[in-house]
């Protein structure tokens, strides 16, 4: 909506992380490519084990990838622990589950502070002290007042109060760019909204972009300019969120959808099975041996069954133009 | 000691009658359940909405009598027609499990770790029915495994070799072991994918139908509550504020939390919900001291001076379509009480 042209980019590009286990070697990211804009908020969906997290891990530089990059401006990120601090600064993420990702021990004083603190920032550029940067940074959570805040723990808040000072730890380093990993999955209904009006309007106020981590269609319904699907390592459809939720495209997205309560008027199609494990990534079209479109002929009458089962899909590149696009040889045949 | 017909057709499966239960703690008593009064039929699903702390799992628990030895109970929980409050212990062993079961959230915590799942599904089997000879329940549990759509060999499996989805589908045979009137699900699906969702579901759906079994959903997602359940209950610091048929409540509801709630779970397409969540802001009451009045008022948008003075009770709702009842409003344990739409605030009879 808002998205500044000119802003921070950071983009995945082919980006693979693969890890040895004892079943052999397992692709939790085989080859996914993701852009984020400043002044955009895109969602990242998918089930669990489709990798959303791993990318989302990647893109804040706390997972190195096995193959491809990661980009902010154009500027691969460093490998060296040293060299990425800078980067980090920029790009902060916010965990899930507030009760366990805020150090019972710590005042929201400490917690916020902590990053200030370990960047050797306490002392602002701007002039603004640590305790003037720890109360702003609380004030954009909208936590405010601040100052009765500071002197207590977590115990003592509620859910979305934890979850308000876990934003606000990260905004205090004025980062351009948020990765919030499933947000509000731990949070009541009631407080959901709030914190997702939150994320909007820092968005509106201060420019950021943010990547959005959830297997909530509601939420990126009711946040999102964009939206990402994933599927076993990859991004399998992306585009704008009105077109990608109302007018899916590929069969995985189209069944997701028809199960969600939040989705009225289509017939459910429940896929049998989990997604596959991922040190046996099938071959051919990776979701073909629960594709609905395959198993009821669709994919036969359009000539590419074969394909299906034998032809690998290309990586679904960022699209320049911000179209529409879906990985699946249905929507555009081989050959 | 399984299920024989001991429910006349139509009667309520479970009952619950002005329940009121109070957790006896260090800092203070803790009303957790405040007056509730329910009722569910054969082949029913009743679903029972609201926040953490709003007395749900509270309710599920009082069901079966797991509450805490010290807690304060009165009121009655009619389990095809006996009162499992006042049951002696060996009666109320044979209603948990045969009468009633549970399905309690977070399957990876309910299941032993260190025990094949197939003896777990055994286990109460073999409680409740001593006479079974070994490989008569080990086929019971192939069967039952079936049922819950997973192979009968996974009955050698341990917990930590199912995945979250397998895992919920044991729990959920465990249940059904000695063929119970009725099921409580508490969350069954909250830590679960949409498709595993959407799959545990389908299955609980069947089982209802198929079985004619009664059940009480317990979710906080209306929508999963919505799709679902033939008649669902919301619940606020203890208390039902406003139950009826499933549709009408998530559709239309009237209590201002109702509400809110319902539209804090966006329906994807709609353009009203784009760029605008809609939430519900403060907290739920701290139960120790409770606002005097009606709980709600302090977060409620159409809060009125008058809200403060008593709290509402549980009324039948003016329905503007179809006959209202002659009989004029009945009070909220009236015999026909808890099947119609009702509704706990004064400013719905004011507009």
């Amino acid at each position: 909506m808002t998205s500044h042209p000119d802003g921070p980019v950071l983009e995945a590009r082919g980006v693979s992380v693969r890890f040895r286990t004892r079943a052999g070697e397992a692709r939790a990211l085989d080859g996914a490519d993701l852009r984020v804009r400043a002044g955009e908020i895109v969602a990242l969906v998918g089930e669990s084990g489709s990798g959303k997290t791993t990318l989302a891990r990647t893109l804040v530089g706390v997972q190195r990838p096995t193959e491809g990059q990661v980009l902010l401006d154009g500027t691969p990120l460093p490998t060296r622990a040293k060299a990425l601090a800078p980067f980090r600064r920029r790009v902060q993420m916010v965990l899930q589950d507030p009760a366990g990702a805020l150090n019972p021990r710590h005042t929201v004083y400490d917690s916020v502070a902590e990053g200030l603190r370990l960047h050797g920032l306490s002392q602002g550029a701007d002039g603004r002290g640590e305790e003037q940067q720890v109360a702003d940074a609380l004030s954009a959570a909208g936590l405010r007042p601040p100052e009765p805040l500071f002197l207590r723990y977590p115990h003592e808040l509620s859910g979305g109060q934890r979850q308000r000072v876990l934003i606000a730890g990260a905004l205090a380093l004025s980062p351009q760019l948020l990765v919030a990993d499933e947000p509000v999955s731990a949070l009541d209904a009631s407080i959901r909204g709030e914190v997702l009006a939150l994320l909007l309007s820092l968005r509106e106020t201060l420019g950021l972009g943010v990547l959005v981590v959830t297997h909530d269609l509601g939420l990126a319904w009711n946040v999102a300019d964009r939206t990402a699907v994933m599927y076993l390592g990859r991004v399998v459809e992306e585009g704008p969120t009105e077109q990608v939720l109302t007018d899916p495209q590929h069969p995985y997205t189209q069944a997701l959808l028809s199960v969600v309560p939040e989705v009225e008027g289509l017939a459910p199609q429940v896929l049998r099975g989990e997604v596959p494990d991922p040190t046996h990534v099938p071959a051919g079209c990776r979701f073909h041996p629960r594709c609905p479109a395959l198993a009821d002929g669709r994919a036969e009458a359009a000539g590419v069954a074969a394909a299906c089962r034998g032809t690998a899909l290309p990586v679904l590149p960022i699209a320049e133009d911000g179209a529409h696009r879906a990985a699946c040889h249905l929507v555009t045949p081989p050959g | 000691m399984s299920a024989e017909a001991r429910v006349e057709p139509g009667a309520p499966v479970l009952a619950v009658e002005d329940l009121h239960l109070t957790y006896v703690t260090a800092d203070g008593d803790v009303p957790a359940l405040r007056g509730v009064s329910l009722e569910v039929r054969s082949g029913e699903v009743l679903g029972l909405a609201g926040e953490s702390g709003c007395g749900k799992s509270s309710l599920a628990s009082t069901v079966l009598r797991l509450q805490p030895a010290s807690a304060r109970v009165s009121g009655r929980v009619l389990v095809s027609g006996e009162d499992v409050l006042t049951l002696r212990w060996g009666a109320l062993r044979a209603v948990r499990w045969a009468g009633a079961s549970i399905v309690f959230q977070g399957a990876l915590h309910s299941l032993d770790p260190v025990q094949r799942v197939g003896h777990q599904i055994e286990e109460p089997i073999a409680l409740h029915e001593p006479g079974t000879s070994p490989a008569e329940r080990r086929r019971r549990v192939a069967e039952l495994l079936e049922q819950v759509g997973l192979p009968a060999a996974r009955a050698r499996a341990y917990p930590h070799q199912l995945s979250g989805g397998q895992r919920q589908r044991v729990m959920i045979a465990m249940a059904l072991a000695c063929r119970p009137d009725l099921v409580v699900a508490d969350e069954p699906t909250t830590a679960l994918d949409v498709m595993v969702q959407a799959q545990v579901l389908a299955l609980l759906s069947e089982l209802v139908r198929g079985s004619g079994v009664a059940m009480v959903l317990i979710s906080h997602d209306l929508s999963v509550l919505g799709q679902m359940s033939d008649r669902v209950a919301v619940m606020y610091a203890g208390r039902v504020v406003e139950q009826g048929p499933a549709s009408a409540v998530l559709g239309d509801a009237r209590h201002p939390y109702a509400a809110a709630l319902s539209g804090a779970f966006p329906r994807v397409g709609d353009p009203a919900a784009r760029f605008a969540p809609s939430g519900l802001p403060g907290d739920p009451p701290d139960l120790r001291s409770l606002p005097p009045g009606c709980p709600f008022a302090p977060r409620c948008h159409r809060a009125a001076p008058t809200c403060a003075e008593a709290e509402p009770a549980l009324l039948p709702l003016a329905v503007p379509s179809g006959p209202t009842s002659a009989a004029g409003p009945a009070g909220p344990a009236g015999p026909a009480g808890p099947r119609e739409r009702l509704a706990a605030c004064v400013r719905l009879e004011e507009s």
